[in-house]
């Protein structure tokens, strides 16, 4: 009972405080490429500091629904984070729920934040609920179908025995089923983090931006909130990714040495991970918001090639 | 014991009709004491059901007036009990919302004989529930048809009205006539009209005639369940309908289709053949697709509800589907799985689509208006109903921890478990089923943000929205019962789940529910050694617990900051106001272009100007969208049936030598008939 709660403790401070740096890496990674010179790769936490210390402003149309929002948002998606396998196979609450309960946390997390969009009754607001949930809809049949491929070779929907099975077969990430599951979960990754080609988060600018309009009337603590929530959301859709793909020199159970080793190992694979949507990201210009359907498609394509693969090949 | 409350809560409902119908001279008493006794059959009725499914199979027994020749005769087994007591919860709340509701109709309507129909329905449902005989079953069938006709034509001064009234009554009927058709064949096949004559009785002819069996009960009891494409009563009939009685349409009657379903497919059926599994599975996934599609287009608050019955329906089917594949497979454990998955659906289904219809009822008792686009602000005007109306959004949209996730998951569960140990074609056919119950679920999350959002959020959007009072306190007990149980059903499913351990024993020969759950008893698992474990209860738990986290930074941080309320950001223009608000057309236009191939949108545009084009004094915009089934399939068909009707008017000549010569032509065809034979 001690080392579960334990556990649990550490994967909250390990996903608090490790999601922010993903996120500055990113964008430090992203200005070099493009031949800037970038924020310092801990401006994340410097934001979120200044953001938890300033007030902020409620808009006069708003209910407590908008106040609720944030805390749904935060809570609903560290929980959805002690659901993945982070620095060793097992989860720490992993009979708690598994893949399924996982994105149906995140969706609990979108549905409140959607309808703190709607709530300020700002055009914005509306405009970034609406395409929000249209493409979190499309992205989501992919997204289901690439982890069940993923489940299917492992026989359970939990994640602590998905990567355990990987483990298992060191190089089957080799196999056609795993390429093409996870080219599929690899666009998911980046529509639903909101990344360019699909979104772009560096942008306010009206007609273009999504997830920004949604949340555009937060401030202060709030935001902090909703901006903590979206970076763990990208942490742990990375972390899943990695470890149900790529598990190398992860421990099968929680310990204090192989916290480390996993830990190392993790930070290794992420960075490389980074690099890629980095890569993504600069090479792509953003689409336009109708031409995001087709991207959707060509993932649904690829997990269902991903799923029939599995048993002809 | 379950005898006499199930006969006291007939006689409860009948007491019921006779006070709605005699009134006994004001609206306020025909109310008051047909909505009471209602409320008092429907507790009498969950008694009634809670003993039955405890005990070990229940006979049959006689209702003591009948007419000669044809027993009545009820019974009390697993299945009938467990619909019973989905339809006595939701008909308990919806008597107690009804209490306050139909008041405000006094002076304009006879509340009494809404309370008489009221009763009535009630009755007949029970009926359909119990009735163990297969003429017993249609008369309470067609009493539930025409007391469900007459209810949703109570509001028959409109237009809509009468035609969503004659839609209802004409497909009904088509889909009796086919019942009738395959009751006969059943009887025929087994010498008796009794449904205990009938047990694995289709198995056992030849496949031609299980095929045709099959066909016709689906189609029979699909009607009045709404499955696509012979749904098209279902949105014009549920929203006319008073709000109270659109819940107990969409809660509960339709569920009568889904009874029946399972009555033949598990009861009458032992094995029934692959293919059929998968005809329903098809449909289920069809339906749930595109009842949500479709609800995504809608506007008007009832109708968006009502296309969302027919998703629901789909996703009961899909694990119906999945559980007759299973079964023709020989996988008894994972068939059990999957039936548990839809009829757990099933319960889920009446109770939160009871709640947003009654949610629904108190927007429209207090706006006056369906159309989503005038209402808004409403939270802070009804923050009851508001809440009640989130929850069951929440639930509805799948989302964890509430029952509507529970039902999901195991459906989830259900598809993927069928990988390891089934044919080729179910291998692909179950994993994509499930991207598309994905796709399903995240489309009816959009569309009940829409709905709350557009409905209850930010600024009113016509007068009437502005100055919306909270609904009576009945109506608002009414939907607590309800959101409550869509909590229950969710934290606690796995106490729940060990209801259904006799009806899986009654169709499929074993217990599974112990097989559903693990860790103490809070833990829902898949039913396989390693499959996936999910609890609710501990999803809600941490939920809590990790909002506490927030809770720190502001102790650390937070109490020195500011909080003010300012003007939401209006782009620097004057003053923010309900037109700068996205509306709900808006909200679904990305699905509407996404989907235009579906939905095959029109649009038109006029300027009127006198100057300059640019300078437009008035803009006319009207936007629709094509009802594909109406016009493709129903409208053709009209055409087809018309002209041979024209073709067979000829006969009618007008002369009665000619219809005397039909008489004797018919006389003489019967009478070399009866030598023959």
């Amino acid at each position: 009972m001690m080392g579960a709660i334990l556990e649990v403790l550490a994967q909250i401070a390990l996903l608090l405080l490790l999601a922010p740096l993903v996120s500055g890496f990113i964008k430090l990674l992203k200005a070099r490429l493009q031949m800037r010179r970038g924020p310092g790769v801990l401006q994340p936490y410097r934001d979120l500091y200044k953001l938890l210390r300033k007030g902020m402003v409620i808009p006069n149309t708003a209910s407590w629904l908008f106040s609720a929002t944030p805390y749904v948002v935060f809570s609903a998606t560290l929980l959805a984070g002690l659901m993945v396998p982070t620095v060793a196979a097992e989860t720490p609450i992993g009979l708690f729920g598994g893949v399924l309960a996982l994105v149906y946390l995140l969706g609990l997390g979108r549905f409140f934040l959607a309808l703190g969009g709607l709530d300020t009754g700002s055009s914005f607001g509306g405009l970034g609920s609406s395409r929000e949930m249209t493409i979190a809809a499309l992205a989501e049949p992919t997204l289901m179908l690439a982890v069940f491929t993923v489940a299917i070779g492992a026989g359970s929907t939990t994640l602590a025995e998905m990567a355990r099975a990987a483990i298992g077969q060191q190089w089957r990430f080799l196999a056609p089923s795993q390429i093409l599951a996870f080219a599929a979960l690899f666009l998911v990754l980046i529509a639903e983090t909101g990344r360019i080609p699909v979104d772009n988060p560096a942008t306010h600018l009206e007609l273009t931006m999504i997830h920004e309009a949604m949340i555009l009337e937060y401030s202060g603590p709030y935001l902090a909130l909703i901006e903590w929530g979206a970076s763990i959301k990208q942490l742990l859709l990375m972390t899943l990714l990695i470890n149900v793909f790529w598990p190398f020199g992860l421990p099968q159970v929680w310990s204090a040495s192989g916290f480390f080793t996993g830990l190392g190992w993790l930070v290794l694979k992420l960075s490389l991970l980074c690099c890629g949507i980095v890569l993504v990201e600069t090479t792509n210009a953003k689409m336009r918001l109708f031409r995001v359907p087709e991207l959707m498609a060509t993932a649904f394509v690829l997990g269902a090639l991903a799923l029939v693969s599995t048993f002809l090949l | 014991m379950p005898h006499a409350l199930y006969t006291a809560g007939l006689i409860a409902y009948l007491a019921g009709a006779a006070v709605g119908l005699a009134g006994f001279g004001s609206p306020r008493r025909a109310r008051i004491g047909a909505f009471s006794l209602a409320l008092a059959g429907a507790l009498l009725e969950i008694a009634a059901a809670a003993s039955a499914i405890g005990q070990p199979a229940a006979g049959t027994w006689s209702i003591p007036f009948g007419i000669p020749f044809f027993s009545w005769t009820v019974r009390l087994n697993a299945l009938s009990a467990y619909f019973n007591l989905a339809l006595g919860i939701l008909s308990a709340a919806v008597s107690v919302y009804s209490l306050g509701y139909v008041r405000g109709m006094e002076g304009r309507r006879n509340a009494g004989v809404l309370g008489f129909f009221y009763n009535v329905l009630l009755l007949s449902l029970t009926l359909v529930f119990t009735a163990a005989n297969a003429f017993f079953f249609l008369v309470a069938w067609e009493v539930m048809a025409l007391s469900a006709y007459c209810l949703v034509s109570f509001e028959h001064e409109k237009e809509e009205t009468r035609r969503a009234g004659i839609v209802f009554l004409i497909m009904s009927h088509a889909g009796t006539g086919l019942l009738l058709i395959a009751f006969l064949m059943m009887a025929q096949a087994g010498g008796s009209l009794d449904f205990a004559g009938w047990h694995h009785l289709a198995s056992r002819l030849p496949a031609w005639e299980q095929g045709t069996l099959f066909v016709l009960f689906l189609l029979g009891f699909g009607v009045k369940a709404g499955i696509i494409p012979i749904h098209v009563w279902l949105p014009a009939a549920h929203p006319v309908a008073p709000s109270n009685i659109s819940a107990l349409m969409s809660g509960i009657v339709i569920k009568t289709g889904i009874y029946g379903m399972a009555l033949v497919f598990f009861d009458f059926f032992d094995i029934p053949p692959v293919w059929a599994g998968m005809v329903v599975l098809g449909v289920g996934v069809l339906s749930a697709l595109l009842g949500v599609l479709y609800a995504l287009m809608e506007h008007d608050l009832k109708r968006l509800l009502a296309y969302h019955s027919i998703e629901n329906i789909g996703i009961i089917l899909i694990g119906f589907g999945a559980a007759l594949v299973f079964r023709a497979l020989g996988h008894p454990a994972l068939a059990a799985i999957a039936l548990i998955a839809g009829l757990y659906h099933t319960m889920n289904h009446a109770i939160f689509k009871g709640l947003l219809f009654l949610g629904a009822g108190s927007v429209l008792h207090a706006t006056h208006t369906r159309n989503m686009e005038e209402m808004g602000g409403l939270i802070r005007r009804m923050p009851v109903t508001a809440l009640c109306f989130l929850i069951g959004s929440i639930a509805i949209s799948g989302l964890p921890p509430l029952n509507g996730f529970v039902s999901e998951w195991l459906t989830y569960q259900a598809l993927l478990a069928g990988f390891g140990s089934t044919q080729t074609l179910a291998r692909v056919v179950f994993p994509i089923a499930g991207a598309l119950l994905a796709l399903t679920a995240a489309l009816a999350a959009a569309c009940f943000v829409k709905a709350f959002g557009i409905s209850f959020l930010a600024l009113p959007r016509s007068e009437k929205a502005a100055e919306a009072r909270e609904s009576a306190l009945s109506m608002r007990f009414g939907m607590g019962i309800l959101a409550a149980g869509c909590v229950a059903l969710g934290l606690g499913a796995t106490w729940f789940l060990p209801i259904f351990d006799p009806i899986t024993e009654q169709t499929m020969g074993g217990r599974f529910s112990a097989l559903l759950i693990a860790g103490n008893g809070l833990v829902l698992s898949a039913g396989t050694p390693r499959g996936g474990t999910v609890s609710t209860a501990g999803i809600a738990a941490m939920l809590v617990l990790l909002t506490a986290l927030p809770g720190l930074f502001w102790l650390v941080w937070g109490r020195s900051t500011k909080r003010a309320v300012g003007p939401t950001w209006d782009c620097g223009l004057p003053g923010l106001t309900a037109e700068n608000e996205y509306t709900a057309t808006g909200f679904s236009k990305p699905i509407r272009m996404i989907f235009s191939a579906l939905y095959r949108p029109r649009r038109e545009i006029q300027a009127e100007y006198e100057v300059s084009p640019y300078y437009p004094t008035a803009i006319h915009f009207e936007s629709e969208i094509e009802p594909a089934f109406e016009k493709r399939i129903y409208d053709p068909f009209l055409e087809w049936l018309m002209s041979v009707s024209r073709r067979l008017r000829a006969v009618q000549a007008g002369s009665i030598h000619a219809y005397l010569a039909y008489i004797f032509l018919a006389l003489i065809a019967l009478l070399l008939f009866g030598v023959r034979g």
